[in-house]
């Protein structure tokens, strides 16, 4: 059950197929009020009792962070950061995990088929059956999310809990929030409901909130309201304007068409060569001289 | 198998001609269907229960294995809010979300214990022994210390020396009832989550 067919996948790593998209699907989003998070990790709760993962006890780093960093089995870390905003503190609180991105670095960058899929929907997932463990998906990410197990080498990141959302259900993290500041729904009534808490915000003083949906990545299907939109790098180093780095960018994109006719004019190079040249004939002169090499067997 | 250099070299253009060839969009053509993780809870039977860390009482669903059928033992796979209680509408806070690790727990306490005085340890006891022995304790301490009245002869019916900690993950019903039992016993410490 709950096996997506081929039509609802959009894109899909290291494939020159990619199926037609016939029917469309319901863009999914969700949606993290910054301004709204208490910091109280259900969502990291739920995540772990959802997806059956339960990373090592780990050491206090005298921050609240905990577990400290992403890692295979911690697809969602809160990060806390510590605001002084004339003479006021903000206790910056920001949900990190995969962003979902209708351009998904991780998956232009694996070399992998069917490693790395974009649903219809929006959601990137990883096939672990597939992942070859190279790496490529963490240096692709603008966002520096997936993770490689040591038990597996493979790669893992946040699902967006695409088992649940088949079925219609929503995100794990996104149905225990006690305070609804991660919110689920269609791409469309998630930027709605963005801009209802950002004219709320923006009543209160925070004339510069605003949603966090980087055009540098195509938009994303996980977007975050911000108090201080202008600047995204408060928010433990959120990326400003997001892109695919270049290099993977040039490699897998401009480059790749280039090495693909380079390698069929070789090819037909090749063919050329045989059909006016012929094969290599030894004759058995040159048999003859290769024995007498000293250290050589005659093969 | 020994390789001598001419048959290197074709084995290995022919495996950088595959290759290539694949590259190029040439060999089969795969199938791009991807699969997600099957839903776990397909057909698991769900229980209405309520959370039992706080005196906000969340209601959650207790998911177990099996459909209830005489010969499966059912075991609690999954538990998670739910939508439908009024009080928390699905939501949980990071205690609740983490419920099945409190139900697999190896320290859970699953029966009576009972320390013995003098004894190092605790040892299981039936709830016979326990309801008998706390009965017993309640009966000798109220016996001793009731005051019917105060000394200059205002009823009071109050039992001071004994405090009484109740559940707080209960119904409105069963708070009810707790109140009235104890406050009937003369017990003036009584006290739970819910602040009853």
């Amino acid at each position: 059950m709950a096996s997506l067919q081929s039509l609802d996948v959009r894109n899909r790593s290291a494939s020159t197929a990619v199926p037609p998209s016939v029917r469309k699907d319901l863009e999914v989003a969700k949606l993290i009020d910054v301004s709204k998070c208490i910091g109280c990790k259900a969502c990291q709760s739920a995540c772990m009792a959802w997806n059956d993962l339960r990373p090592d006890v780990g050491v206090n780093s005298g921050i609240y962070d905990n577990p400290e960093n992403l890692g295979p089995a911690a697809w969602t870390v809160m990060r806390y950061t510590e605001h002084e905003e004339a003479g006021r503190l903000e206790w910056l609180i920001r949900k990190d995990g995969c962003m979902h991105c209708t351009d998904p670095g991780c998956l232009k960058a694996c070399p992998s088929p069917g490693a790395i899929v974009q649903y219809a929907n929006g959601i990137v997932d990883f096939v672990q059956e597939n992942c070859i463990g190279c790496g490529y998906c963490v240096k692709g990410c603008p966002f520096n999310v997936p993770r490689i197990s040591k038990a597996d080498n493979r790669a893992y990141k946040c699902t967006l809990c695409s088992d649940r959302v088949a079925v219609g259900q929503s995100p794990a993290c996104a149905k225990a929030c006690p305070t609804g500041a991660i919110v689920f729904g269609s791409k469309e009534s998630m930027v709605d409901h963005a801009q209802g808490r950002i004219k709320d915000l923006q009543s209160r003083g925070y004339d510069k909130a605003g949603l966090y949906d980087p055009q540098g990545v195509g938009g994303t299907h996980v977007m975050y309201v911000l108090h201080h939109a202008d600047r995204p790098e408060l928010y433990s180093g959120l990326p400003n304007n997001p892109e695919i780095s270049p290099m993977v960018a040039l490699w897998k994109g401009a480059l790749k068409p280039l090495s693909m006719i380079g390698m069929g004019m070789a090819l037909l190079a090749g063919l050329f060569h045989f059909v006016t040249k012929g094969p290599n004939e030894v004759t058995e002169a040159d048999e003859e001289n290769a024995r007498k090499l000293k250290g050589r067997d005659a093969a | 198998m020994t390789i001598n250099r001419r048959e290197f070299f074709r084995l290995g253009g022919t495996a950088v001609a595959g290759t290539t060839a694949s590259a190029l969009g040439f060999g089969s053509l795969e199938a791009v269907a991807a699969e997600v993780r099957p839903y776990k809870l397909a057909r698991t039977t769900e229980t209405r229960n309520t959370c039992p860390y706080c005196s906000v009482s969340c209601g959650v669903i207790i998911h177990t294995t099996g459909d209830g059928s005489k010969n499966t033992k059912a075991e609690i796979v999954h538990v998670e809010g739910d939508p439908d209680h009024p009080v928390n509408r699905g939501s949980l806070c990071p205690k609740g979300a983490a419920l099945l690790d409190f139900i697999r727990s190896e320290t859970r306490v699953k029966q009576p214990m009972h320390r013995a005085a003098g004894e190092a340890g605790f040892k299981p006891v039936s709830w016979d022994f326990v309801m008998e022995r706390v009965a017993r304790l309640m009966k000798d301490d109220r016996d001793a210390n009731f005051k019917q009245a105060s000394d200059d002869g205002k009823t009071l019916n109050h039992w001071p020396t004994t405090g009484f900690l109740a559940g707080c993950a209960t119904t409105n019903e069963t708070g009810w009832l707790t109140y009235k039992a104890v406050r009937s016993l003369g017990i003036i410490a009584l006290d739970n989550q819910a602040r009853i």
